[in-house]
């Protein structure tokens, strides 16, 4: 179709449950480590004050959480970086509480719940902790928003010449929304990705393509119920080529009928 | 939440963007309340006739007027698409049949290929509406009914998903939703896509259909206004809620010399407040300036400004003093709110499109509704419309979150 996108990975953040960030993921992903006693309650962005960290939703936590890890391995500051949040269904537990109050007493509506229930809450929230007034995008491609959300932001980088922040989240479905949406456990990861670097750990070489990207589980059988929980999750066979430090290459599905062929080389740090 | 590190350190020091090739327009058209198609919306906007009814939406509807677009309720999807059934894609559906655009777009896929055509839609709500109407017929089991598991509907990409099925494109698919600046932001985003040279046409837009949500959600935030809204006017009491569907076509100028052109965008974040805007308009006039900066024109080059003007108490207050504090008195600003009502995630491209309309025609449509201006105002801001060539108009987008859209036009040559 065209020439690769070369962008380079600076940074990396992960979490899920069995994956409480990317230091100890990494072992994880390699098959070095056990994680099936590993439980995180709720991931901790300490970008957030206490108060807040307290108040914010699930979905708004869990993109921080990865969005600070990522940030932090490259040593950016995030007020410098343009960001792109992906994520399929936005914030489903606001979505059932607004449905569900609609349903009985439109008029008990909450008004801070409402403003949290737009889809680009957590690239707000972010923009807001961390002082960036950069431009921020969110976006959904539904069970392609992370390759699609990928595409966006290594396009981005190339385009203004700057490192950006690609954070892609969903959080599970509750309520009767469990009957449409199948998503049934919280997945964020984000990435740091720049068109130059001095201190990238991987160089993608993104190529799109026509046609439906094949279902391919992740390698690592450990991580194969997880793949299939959450569209973000579909970021795992690309985690673990990173966390393997080995070149690869992988296809994700950008669209309805584009795949991102993706190539991983690793690079010196 | 509020901004916890104080004045962002970048602030207006930002590195702003180089400037960007203009891009054609080769299609476009709109549906709101105040007309369906280009020549009723032209026309609605010559009469300043508005859109807004006394609001029938709902149950129980609350006392504020709307911008309904009516029949959706008596339509129907074609039968290929019935599993999509929602007033979201109703709308789309009648938005896409206006000024032919269906079949401009389907040519478009026809001469490049369809994976050489990308299709980017701004939404909010997305159909949310069809998700409440779920909730609302819950079976006894506390169960989605059996005709509403349509998992392809209740979700935020149903949009793009439902669009893309009746266009038929095949390259990058997004919907974005960054609340009431979804639709402009496409643009930025598709004028990348042209400038990599991944895809050789996009098809750009957003719909946003009335709902519940929406419409409860920004009554809880004290934002509705009793009365038709009425932009930038001294004793303005909130805003009027409306839905639109509008759509665009952006390609190289080689291949249309003669058409309209996408000359700049900027996009910017507030960092203040999820619900209001920055109290100086720092992050707005981030996004002017990229705008401006992409365009290579000074602030003076400006004919035409299509505000955002929700006509809520801050929004107004805060963007009249930024369109003095940053224009000459020769360059005109209004917000088209009043025909209309704020159409969210598809103001973004309504407004756009009326901003075409105004290059085009040579006209800049007042601030209807608005009797006494707001003392913020400066001599930009105009209440009556004015005959008047334009060459270059912007058409500002913000949104919740403190996500900020502005985009550049210039009149097709003459």
């Amino acid at each position: 179709m065209n020439a690769p996108l070369k962008i380079f990975v600076e940074g990396i953040g992960v979490w899920a449950q069995g994956l409480p960030g990317w230091e100890a993921s990494r072992y994880i992903l390699c098959g070095k480590m056990d994680n099936a006693t590993i439980s995180a309650a709720r991931p901790t962005p300490d970008i957030l004050p206490p108060a807040e960290r307290r108040r914010a939703p699930e979905s708004v936590l869990l993109a921080l959480d990865v969005a600070q890890q990522a940030c932090a391995m490259a040593q950016r500051d995030p007020r410098d970086l343009p960001n792109v949040f992906a994520s399929a269904y936005g914030d489903l537990a606001i979505n059932d509480y607004l449905c569900a109050t609609l349903a009985r007493d439109p008029g008990a509506v909450s008004p801070t719940r409402f403003h949290n229930s737009v889809h680009n809450a957590a690239a707000g929230y972010w923009c807001i902790a961390t002082g960036c007034m950069r431009s921020s995008t969110a976006l959904s491609a539904g069970s392609a928003s992370f390759g699609a959300g990928l595409l966006e932001a290594a396009l981005l980088a190339h385009t203004e010449s700057a490192a950006v922040l690609f954070v892609a989240s969903d959080v599970a479905a509750t309520g009767p929304l469990r009957d449409v949406i199948d998503c049934t456990a919280a997945f964020g990861v984000a990435l740091v990705l720049t068109p130059q670097s001095v201190r990238a750990i991987a160089r993608l070489r993104l190529t799109p393509r026509s046609g439906n990207a094949p279902e391919l589980a992740p390698e690592a059988a450990v991580l194969h119920a997880a793949y299939r929980t959450n569209p973000a999750a579909r970021s795992l066979p690309l985690l673990h080529a990173l966390a393997r430090k080995q070149p690869g290459a992988l296809t994700l599905a950008a669209a309805a009928g584009l795949m991102l062929d993706t190539e991983i080389l690793p690079w010196t740090k | 939440m509020r901004n916890y590190t104080g004045a962002p350190s970048s602030g207006l020091s930002i590195r702003l963007s180089s400037r960007i090739l203009p891009l054609a327009i080769t299609a476009f058209t709109a549906t709101c309340a105040a007309g369906r198609g280009v020549a009723a919306l032209a026309q609605a906007l010559a009469m300043r006739k508005s859109g807004l009814i006394y609001n029938d939406f709902g149950a129980p509807p609350l006392a504020c007027w709307i911008g309904r677009v009516t029949g959706i309720e008596q339509m129907a999807l074609p039968t290929a698409f019935s599993h999509f059934d929602s007033r979201e894609h109703r709308l789309a559906w009648l938005g896409l049949n206006q000024d032919g655009f269906i079949d401009r777009a389907r040519a478009v896929c026809e001469r490049y290929g369809a994976a050489r055509v990308a299709l980017l839609l701004g939404t909010s709500t997305s159909s949310i509406g069809e998700t409440e109407r779920a909730y609302r017929e819950l079976d006894t089991d506390g169960r989605f009914a059996p005709e509403q598991r349509r998992s392809r509907v209740h979700q935020t990409h149903a949009l793009g998903a439902f669009v893309q099925a009746v266009l038929g494109t095949n390259g990058p698919c997004l919907t974005i939703a960054t609340a009431c600046s979804s639709s402009a932001k496409v643009f930025a985003s598709a004028e990348r896509l042209l400038r990599a040279g991944i895809v050789d046409a996009a098809i750009v837009g957003g719909v946003d259909a009335l709902c519940a949500s929406v419409l409860y959600g920004f009554n809880a935030l004290e934002l509705v206004s009793p009365e038709p809204c009425r932009p930038f006017d001294a004793n303005r009491r909130g805003l009027s809620l409306g839905e639109a569907a509008g759509f665009a076509i952006l390609e190289s100028t080689t291949v249309d010399k003669s058409a309209p052109c996408l000359i700049g965008y900027g996009e910017s974040s507030d960092a203040h407040h999820m619900s209001a805007p920055h109290p100086q308009g720092l992050g707005a006039q981030l996004a002017i300036d990229a705008a401006l900066v992409r365009a290579g024109l000074a602030p003076g080059a400006v004919d035409y400004v299509n505000l955002h003007g929700t006509a809520s108490r801050q929004n107004d207050v805060v963007e009249a003093v930024l369109i003095s504090r940053l224009f000459p008195a020769t360059t005109l600003a209004s917000s088209t709110k009043a025909w209309s009502g704020h159409t969210l995630g598809a103001a973004g491209i309504l407004e756009t499109v009326i901003t075409l309309l105004a290059l085009e025609r040579g006209f800049v449509p007042g601030n209807l509704n608005a009797q006494t201006l707001d003392p913020a105002c400066g001599p930009q801001i105009v209440i009556d419309n004015r005959e008047r060539a334009l060459r270059v108009a912007l058409s500002n987008s913000f949104g919740f979150g403190g996500n900020n859209c502005c985009l550049a036009f210039a009149a097709a040559p003459a």
